[in-house]
C-alpha cells in the first residue's frame, strides 16, 4: 500500500478482530494486539503483498511497574518496497513468555536476548535465551524501573587474592535525583495534593 | 579405517587489535576452516539507555557521542530529530546546513577509519597512516565548532550549540578541495592491490535476502545492491535540497562494501561543499525560550531571559507525552532512537537501536565455512564499533 491510511484500512480489514487499536501519528503505524496473535499478525505483515513489512528492525520493552500488565512489548517493522514503519506494541504480565520470532525473522535472536537480559521477559522457542549485554554471572534486570541507576555490585582488583574481586555497591554519596519540577504545578506531592482536592469537589 | 576428528575451540580477543575494540569470539574450527561463531558482546556495556532515563533531555546528549565514537554528531542527531518531532519545533535552516555538513564530515571520519583499519586487519599498514592525517584535520573542525575533538555535544533540540567559528567554512571548503586527493591516493594504494582483493573478494557475500532478513542497514545492505539509503527514502532535515549519489554494491562481498565506502567518502565531500554554498546567514537555533537557552549578553538585560535561561539549566525542558521512531542514516547505517516521553523533563524509555548490533549477530552467518584468516577481513568490512553495540 503506498499510503499509510489506506496500509491502516488494509490491516484492519484483514485481521479484524486482532488488532485492538491502530493509529498514525509522525508517518508511522501504530498497532496494538494481544500477545497471543503475536506470530499470526507478525506472518502476515511480513508476507502480505500489501504490507511487504520485510525487515525487523528492533524489539523492545517498557516497564511500567504500577500497572498490572507491567511490560508493554515493542517491535519496529520497515517495508523497503512501500517505504513505511510500523510499530507493533501488545501489553504483558510479569511472568508471561512471548513468542519468539525467529523463525519469521533470524535477527530477532540477539534481540530478544537482549530484552530478556533487560527486562527478564522470557521467550518460548528461543533456542538460546542467554544474557547478551550484562557480565557473566549478572543479577537483575537493569532497565526495570525498581532496578537502581548505580546498580548492585562492584569489582575491583582484589591485591591480597591476586583477582578481580565483586563487592557490594558502596557509595560515597548517594546518587541525587533532584525533583526539578516547578513547586507551584509539577512537584509530585504538590499533584496529588490537587487532584485530591478536586475529587472533594466533584 | 576412518580417522576421527575433532573440532577446536578457540577464543578470539576479548583483547585483539583485530577485534576493533572488546569482542570475544568463541570460534570452534575444523582444521583451518571456521565452524561455528558464537560472538560474546557487552564487554563495554555502561547502561546507557537507563543513564538516559535518569537525565534531562539536554544532559542526555554527551551519551550519543559515545556510542559510536567515531561518529558522534551522527548519533545526537537522531536523538535531537526524535524531540523535535515530538514538539513541533522548526529547527533555522542554517542550522539545519549546518548539521548535515557536520553528519557528512562523521560520515567521511568513520568511513576513513573503517577503510584504513580494514586494511590494516589484512597487511596493509600506509592507508591507515594516510588517512588519520586526514581525520585529525577533521576532528579539528570538530573541536572548532564545538570545543571537543570527539564527545562534541553539538547539536541540540532546535539546532546547534552555537555558530560556527569565523574562517571555519573556508577552511572546511578547502579541505573538501585537497580531500578527493586522498581518496585517490588511498585508492592507490588498495583498490587494485593484489594483496587487498586476494583478502577481500568474494568474502563474506550476503545475498540481497539475507541482508534484509538479517536486519541489514547502511553500507551492509547497499554492497549487496539494494538501493536502500535514508537520507533519499525518507529524506530528513535538508538531505532533500542536496544532491548525490547513492553508491551500489554488485556482490554483496568485502569488497563491494569497501569500494561503497570509498565511493560514499566522494559523496559526502559534494554534500558539505553544497551545504557551505547554500548556506545562509541568521539563526542557529530555535528562537524559542523553553527549548534553547538565550544568548549570554540577553541574559545581562532581560528578565524573562535569565529566567529561561536559569530554567533550562536546573529543570532542562519538559517533552509532551508521545511515542516516536526515528531513525537516521549513520555511517554504519540505520541508527534510531525509540523515545518514549511522559510530559515530565525526562525520557520515561529511549532504546537505542544500533546498526552494528544486527551486523555483528549475523557474524556467523557470514563466517560459517570461511578460513580463520578471514574472520578479520569480515570484521573489518561489518564496521564495528562497540560503543555502539554494547551501549
Amino acid at each position: 500500500m503506498n499510503n499509510l491510511i489506506d496500509l491502516e484500512k488494509k490491516i484492519n480489514s484483514e485481521l479484524t478482530t486482532k488488532i485492538n487499536e491502530s493509529k498514525i501519528s509522525h508517518d508511522q503505524l501504530y498497532l496494538k494486539i494481544d500477545h497471543e496473535d503475536l506470530l499470526e499478525v507478525v506472518t502476515f505483515l511480513k508476507t502480505n503483498n500489501d504490507t511487504q513489512f520485510r525487515q525487523l528492525i528492533d524489539i523492545t520493552s517498557v516497564d511500567y511497574p504500577e500497572k498490572s500488565e507491567r511490560f508493554k512489548m515493542v517491535y519496529l517493522f520497515l517495508s523497503h518496497k512501500f517505504n513505511q514503519r510500523t510499530i507493533l506494541s501488545f501489553s504483558i504480565k510479569e511472568n508471561e513468555q512471548v513468542s519468539s520470532l525467529i523463525k519469521i525473522f533470524p535477527s530477532a535472536n540477539w534481540m530478544e536476548r537482549e530484552v530478556f537480559d533487560m527486562y527478564g521477559i522470557k521467550f518460548n522457542n528461543h533456542p538460546d535465551l542467554r544474557r547478551i549485554l550484562t557480565d557473566y554471572d549478572f543479577e537483575g534486570f537493569p532497565l526495570r524501573k525498581d532496578f537502581p541507576l548505580t546498580g548492585n555490585k562492584e569489582v575491583r582488583y582484589s591485591e591480597d587474592e591476586k583477582k578481580v574481586i565483586y563487592e557490594p555497591v558502596k557509595l560515597e554519596q548517594d546518587y541525587r535525583n533532584f525533583d526539578y519540577q516547578s513547586p507551584w504545578e509539577g512537584t509530585k506531592y504538590i499533584q496529588e495534593q490537587t487532584s485530591k482536592d478536586n475529587d472533594k469537589k466533584n | 579405517m576412518t580417522k576421527k576428528t575433532k573440532t577446536l575451540s578457540l577464543n578470539f580477543g576479548p583483547q585483539h587489535p583485530a577485534a576493533h575494540g572488546v569482542l570475544r569470539l568463541i570460534l570452534e574450527l575444523d582444521g583451518e576452516v571456521v565452524e561455528k561463531v558464537d560472538p560474546h558482546i557487552g564487554l563495554l556495556h555502561r547502561g546507557t539507555e537507563k543513564l538516559i532515563e535518569n537525565k534531562t533531555y539536554m544532559q542526555a546528549v554527551p551519551y550519543f557521542d559515545r556510542l559510536d565514537y567515531v561518529a558522534p554528531m551522527n548519533q545526537e542527531h537522531a536523538f535531537a530529530l526524535a524531540i523535535e518531532k515530538i514538539l513541533k519545533i522548526e529547527v533555522p535552516i542554517r542550522a539545519q546546513f549546518i548539521r548535515v555538513m557536520f553528519c557528512e564530515i562523521g560520515r567521511i571520519l568513520s568511513h576513513i577509519l573503517n577503510i584504513t583499519t580494514q586494511a590494516l586487519d589484512v597487511g596493509a599498514l600506509t592507508p591507515s597512516l594516510w588517512g588519520f592525517e586526514e581525520r585529525e584535520t577533521l576532528m579539528t573542525f570538530y573541536e572548532r565548532a564545538s570545543g571537543s575533538r570527539l564527545h562534541a555535544n553539538y547539536f541540540r533540540a532546535g539546532g546547534v550549540h552555537q555558530d560556527l567559528p569565523g574562517n571555519l567554512d573556508k577552511d572546511i571548503g578547502k579541505f573538501c578541495s585537497n580531500f578527493p586527493k586522498v581518496i585517490d591516493d588511498l585508492e592507490t594504494l588498495l583498490t587494485d592491490n593484489r594483496i587487498f582483493k586476494q583478502r577481500n573478494v568474494d568474502i563474506g557475500i550476503v545475498s540481497k535476502e539475507d541482508a534484509i532478513d538479517y536486519s541489514f542497514s547502511g553500507v551492509m545492505l547497499r554492497g549487496s545492491g539494494i538501493p536502500w539509503d535514508l537520507r533519499k527514502s525518507q529524506p530528513y532535515e535538508c538531505y532533500d535540497q542536496l544532491e548525490f549519489k547513492v553508491p551500489v554494491g554488485k556482490n554483496g562481498d568485502c569488497y563491494d562494501r569497501y569500494i561503497c565506502r570509498i565511493e560514499e567518502m566522494r559523496e559526502s565531500v559534494k554534500i558539505i561543499n553544497q551545504c557551505l554554498s547554500k548556506m545562509p546567514k541568521g539563526p542557529v537555533k530555535s528562537p524559542d525560550g523553553k527549548i534553547t537557552p538565550p544568548p549570554k549578553k540577553e541574559i545581562k538585560e532581560s528578565m524573562e531571559a535569565l529566567i529561561h535561561h536559569f530554567k533550562l539549566f536546573t529543570e532542562g525542558y519538559r517533552v509532551d507525552q508521545d511515542e516516536i521512531y526515528t531513525a537516521v542514516e549513520a555511517p554504519k547505517g540505520e541508527f534510531g532512537v525509540y523515545l518514549i516521553s511522559d510530559g515530565s523533563n525526562k525520557p520515561y524509555k529511549c532504546k537505542i537501536r544500533a546498526p552494528g548490533f544486527s551486523h555483528l549477530q549475523a557474524m556467523d552467518y557470514l563466517i560459517k565455512g570461511h578460513m580463520l584468516a578471514d574472520v578479520p577481513a569480515v570484521l573489518g568490512s561489518l564496521d564495528i564499533v562497540f560503543g555502539e553495540i554494547d551501549r
